[in-house]
């Protein structure tokens, strides 16, 4: 067994940088999306936008990792926001009772406009 | 009861698709439809992270057992484990008292998010503990049709 599939690209425009994550996030490769988030944040990238339309399955180590981006660009007067959930993440998060806590779009494009 | 299916399997992080895959192949031939089978597989990972970081404190320390039966109109799931004494059930739910997008930053700090999961996902879950067997979970899915 290996670790599972997870693409995650990254495009940055003028103030945002939208972070695309397609695949499964679980506890094998949670650190990659963390340590892309991380990167980011360091880089000066605040306003951050997830986009998760393409993840099939995310664990709790996957919120975890997308919660602690939040808490360092809040800290950065940034912010995290989600774009396009599939139906498996919108029901991770509901069930996590994280639902409020982001800001979540439809569309990527009014996640970015948002900001 | 049902004829029970067991699988052996170190504790590393990528055997936990493999434990999840064949608990959910389990759920499947017991009738288990698609929402419930997506509950036992995180129910599953979250077992297993939590057996990897909290009872061995660390990859490949030891082995996780999954046994899955199905009793009556019960998907029953074990998982056993020879770490340390970890009871899951005692640790109480993550704490986020202001959920609003203007939270404190400070505040976002989530913890007991699996066990959470695992708690709200399955029917019941009970844990036990014997020193000479180590710890068992076990967890519990009404078969419903959906």
């Amino acid at each position: 067994m290996s670790e599972s599939e997870l693409n995650i690209s990254v495009e940055t425009l003028k103030r945002v940088a939208v972070v695309t994550v397609d695949g499964r996030i679980d506890s094998t490769n949670a650190g990659q999306l963390d340590n892309t988030l991380k990167q980011l944040l360091e880089d000066g990238q605040n306003n951050l936008v997830i986009k998760l339309s393409d993840v099939e399955y995310m664990s709790s180590a996957g919120l975890r990792a997308i919660v602690a981006a939040l808490r360092e660009a809040k800290k950065k007067r940034g912010d995290v926001r989600i774009a396009e959930p599939s139906e498996r993440v919108t029901e991770v998060f509901s069930l996590a009772g994280l639902t409020a806590l982001f800001e979540t779009y439809d569309d990527l494009t009014a996640a970015v406009g948002s900001f | 009861m049902g004829e029970k299916h067991v699988l052996k399997v170190r504790g590393l992080y990528n055997n936990i698709r493999q434990i999840c895959d064949f608990v959910t192949e389990g759920a499947q031939a017991a009738g288990l439809g698609e929402g419930a089978m997506f509950h036992i597989e995180l129910a599953c990972d979250e077992a297993c992270t939590n057996i990897i970081e909290h009872a061995y404190e660390g990859e490949n320390v030891g082995e996780i057992v999954v046994s899955w039966w199905v009793a009556g109109s019960d998907f029953v799931v074990t998982f056993r484990d020879n770490g340390r004494s970890f009871d899951p059930t005692n640790v109480p739910p993550p704490a986020i008292t202001d959920l609003s997008t203007t939270a404190d930053p400070e505040n976002l700090r989530v913890g007991g998010l699996g066990i959470h999961f695992m708690r709200n996902l399955m029917d019941d879950i009970q844990y036990s503990f014997d020193p000479n067997k180590g710890n068992t979970l076990t967890m519990i899915k009404h078969i419903v049709g959906e």
